[in-house]
Order: structure tokens, then C-alpha cells, then sequence
């Protein structure tokens, strides 16, 4: 099984740990990465201010994979989500598609519509299947509790996803975390935002949604948490010390992107996941598991 | 509470949006708050409230919308839209109200900055000699510092625009 990998911006510049930690478990499942090095940011942070610019810089990536006959593999849930969107809006606006491939022309690049784009959790599931994932498992993770944070793009807006879990109920990463053999938490509040893209415009607002987020997982008892997505991670993660200081409160709560949690259970090190390069220590949650 | 004045509404504006690819339909909206009932944002700051916008937009008080810094505090994470019982395009409505308010010169510094970057480098982040090294140290294989093709194509689009 072969995709294009669609690394974006973030994660090869701030999360090497998820980058790392994908490519890991990937290798160990027989999913094929090719890496595409003229892939552009995905587009998504142009769409606040010019939504045709994005899905311009969009349609170009897509344009790229076509180009190699590969499906793209997304890591992060945002760039999943604009060139999933992208590719819906152009498969079924045929003005829209005019428009961009006139623009395209001028790189002497056409989108056709030949490839599909998913996220890696989705490919995982999909593709890999949760019988395959529980061969590989090497080590016991009985016990440990893990909330896991789906943020939003992962799976909305429903209409581009082709009814790929629910967003009302999502229950797919929960899956692949019950297939490794850890333990699911509930807390309240689970389906809400990280509040990351309104740091942008509002830091207070963002820090305070996500803080709000924490102080519930907190609440629930949990070993860590359990994301998808680099933006969400920053809000959890990088930004988790400031919460803490802003808001008076501590957490100290671990936040691992799910191949790291993944690659635990398939038994590969510390350095092989990246779990050395998060923020928040996670050397007592892995002491726990005597590694 | 502000009182509304109808007289600045803009029944053109409403038409246009109402009947555009996408995001059309917003007059279905029957006010029911379900919308702002599960709105992150609004938890943390009462001010933002998607109903409202929507509310305003019915009634097309197009400049208080665009000149407000309201609709930048939407965090995109399409809870009001998914939750709508009629299907009114929220979240993607107010992106393109972002889009609109943007074209008249209001936009969050952060948002401009980000603009600028993908017009000079094609990506947010350049990936300098100093982060390859560091990928090539844990084994990630290394990458362009930026993409002219992408580059090229967002500048030929905002020349011919300004």
C-alpha cells in the first residue's frame, strides 16, 4: 500500500515527534510513504483571507499526487481537511473547477480528480484494519488510561467525509486505541475545539477554551492524552506550561499523538516514537510501562 | 443591547449570500440557539455568538459585520454547523464573511502575517539548513526550504488583483 505523504507546514518544522512516530508505525504495517518535496502548505491558513488562494494552493498538491498516481496520506487534521474539502468542492462545481484549472494552467498543471485524500488514522483503519494493528502488538498496555481529544477538522465538516465516522459520536480513534489494549476515558466537554485558530485573534480566548478542555481531562483521572492533529497539540502540549501559569492551575497531563501511543504497544523506544521531544514529560508515563 | 437599525440594512447583500454556492440558505435559520448553545467560543467569551451573526446577516447589517472584529473570534470548528437542525452552513458562512472582511482591510494582524508568508515562501515555515540537520539527526529525510511553484502561482493571483 502506497500514498503520498502530505507532511504540511508544522510538522516537519515543530513535530518531529508525530512525523517520527508515524513513519515508525507505517513501516511496521507496510504502508508505503513516498515523499513529495514540492508540496506546499495545504492552503488551509489562506482560507480566513482568501478562499480562493487556498483551494488554488490545494488543488496545486492534489494536482502533484495525481501526477504520481498516489493517494495522499494526511497527518495533519487540517490539511486533511482542506484538501478533502478542495477536492469535494471541485468534483462537484464544475464552474469552481474552471476557474482554478485556468489558474492551474499557467503552471501547466490540471486537477482531474483521480486521487482521494484521508487522514492517517482513517488509512489505518481503513486499509491496515484493527486485526492487523493487534498482530504487531509486542508490548502490554493494560491499564493505562487515555483520553483522547478528536479536534475538529479530523471529521468536519461532515459533508466532504462521505459519512467516515461520526462527528456527533465520534468513536474511531477510541477504536484503534482499544485494538492496542489501552484504556479509554470519557470526560465532559470531548467533542470541543482546542481553540487553536483563535490565537490568531484572540490569545485570551484561545488559552481559555483549551484550558477549559484540560480541567475536564484532569477531572476524569488520566495517564495522557491523545491527539491527532499539530495545531491541537500545540494548544495541549507546547502551550500546556502557560495554561498553567495563566490560569493558576496545574495539569501536567501528557500529550501523545496517537502512532506514538501506537508505537508503544508495537514496542519500539522513546527515541523511535519522538516521546523524548514533547513538552509536557512523558518519562513517568513510560517508566509506568517499565520502559 | 444595541438596538438595530433597519434602515442600514443591505438587501442586496442578503440576496447575493443567500444565493450563493456553498453557503446559501441561511434564511432558513428559525433562531432556535442551538447553534450558540454549543459554541466553545461563546463558553469563554459571551460576546461571540454565532446566532447573532446569522441574525445579522438575515437582516443584512452587512457594515456592522464586516467592520466588528466579532467574526474573527470563530474558532472554525464547525460545532453550530454540524449541530444545525437546518442545515445552515455556519461555520463555512462566516469563513467567507472572514473573506469579505478581509477585502475591506479588516483582518488580525496574525491572519495578514500568515498571508504574507505563504506569498514569500509558499509554506508558514521555511525549513532552513539548522531544521534538516535536526531531521537528519532522528532520521527524517530532508526538505526544500520553501516552494516557488507555489509561490509563483498565489502571486500571479493577488498581482492581478491589486
Amino acid at each position: 500500500m502506497k500514498y503520498s505523504l502530505f507532511l504540511g507546514c508544522t510538522i516537519p518544522a515543530r513535530s518531529r515527534n508525530y512525523e517520527l512516530s508515524a513513519r515508525a508505525i507505517a513501516l511496521r504495517l507496510g504502508l508505503e510513504f513516498i515523499d513529495i518535496e514540492e508540496f506546499s502548505c495545504c492552503g488551509f491558513p489562506l482560507e480566513a483571507s482568501d478562499e480562493i488562494g487556498a483551494i488554488l494552493l490545494a488543488a496545486r498538491n492534489l494536482c502533484l499526487a495525481e501526477e504520481k498516481e498516489l493517494d495522499i496520506c494526511a497527518l495533519c487534521s487540517a490539511c486533511a481537511s482542506m484538501l478533502t474539502k478542495t477536492a469535494f468542492h471541485l468534483n462537484n462545481n464544475q464552474n469552481l473547477r474552471e476557474q482554478i484549472n485556468k489558474e492551474l494552467s499557467k503552471i501547466g498543471k490540471e486537477y482531474k480528480g483521480t486521487i482521494n485524500v484521508r487522514h492517517f488514522a482513517r488509512i489505518l483503519l481503513e486499509d491496515i484494519g484493527l486485526e492487523r494493528i493487534k498482530e504487531e502488538i509486542k508490548r502490554d498496555l493494560k491499564g493505562l488510561k487515555v483520553a483522547t481529544h478528536y479536534g475538529c477538522h479530523y471529521l468536519k465538516p461532515s459533508y466532504i467525509y462521505e459519512g467516515f465516522d461520526d462527528p456527533q459520536y465520534p468513536l474511531t480513534l477510541e477504536l484503534i486505541l482499544e485494538a492496542v489494549g489501552v484504556t479509554n476515558i470519557q470526560y465532559r466537554r470531548k467533542k470541543d475545539c482546542c481553540g487553536g485558530p483563535v490565537l490568531l485573534s484572540d490569545e485570551a480566548i484561545a488559552l481559555t477554551v483549551a484550558q477549559e478542555k484540560l480541567k475536564y481531562i484532569k477531572e476524569a483521572g488520566t495517564d495522557c492524552m491523545n491527539l491527532v492533529c499539530p495545531f491541537c497539540s500545540l494548544m495541549f502540549d507546547a502551550n500546556q506550561k502557560g495554561i498553567e501559569t495563566k490560569f493558576e492551575s496545574e495539569f501536567n497531563i501528557p500529550v501523545l499523538y496517537l502512532p506514538q501511543i501506537v508505537g508503544l504497544a508495537m514496542g519500539f523506544g522513546r527515541k523511535e516514537l519522538g516521546l523524548n521531544l514533547n513538552s509536557v514529560s512523558t518519562k513517568e508515563l513510560t517508566a509506568k510501562l517499565g520502559i | 443591547m444595541k438596538r438595530v437599525n433597519l434602515l442600514e440594512s443591505d438587501t442586496d447583500f442578503i440576496e447575493e449570500l443567500d444565493s450563493a454556492d456553498f453557503i446559501g440558505g441561511f434564511r432558513d435559520c428559525f433562531t432556535c440557539g442551538t447553534c450558540t448553545a454549543g459554541c466553545p467560543v461563546h463558553r469563554a467569551n459571551e460576546d461571540y455568538n454565532p446566532l447573532r451573526i446569522i441574525r445579522m446577516l438575515v437582516l443584512g447589517l452587512k457594515q456592522e459585520i464586516l467592520r466588528g472584529n466579532i467574526i474573527w473570534l470563530c474558532s472554525d470548528c464547525y460545532t453550530c454547523q454540524e449541530n444545525c437542525p437546518m442545515g445552515v452552513k455556519i461555520t463555512d458562512i462566516i469563513n467567507h464573511l472572514k473573506n469579505l472582511a478581509t477585502r475591506e482591510k479588516n483582518v488580525p494582524l496574525g491572519v495578514s502575517t500568515q498571508e504574507k508568508l505563504l506569498k514569500d515562501q509558499g509554506k508558514i515555515y521555511i525549513i532552513d539548513d539548522f531544521d534538516n540537520k535536526k531531521r537528519a539527526k532522528v532520521g527524517l529525510p530532508s526538505l526544500p526550504a520553501m516552494v516557488e511553484e507555489a509561490k509563483a502561482l498565489l502571486r500571479q493571483k493577488w498581482n492581478r488583483e491589486t
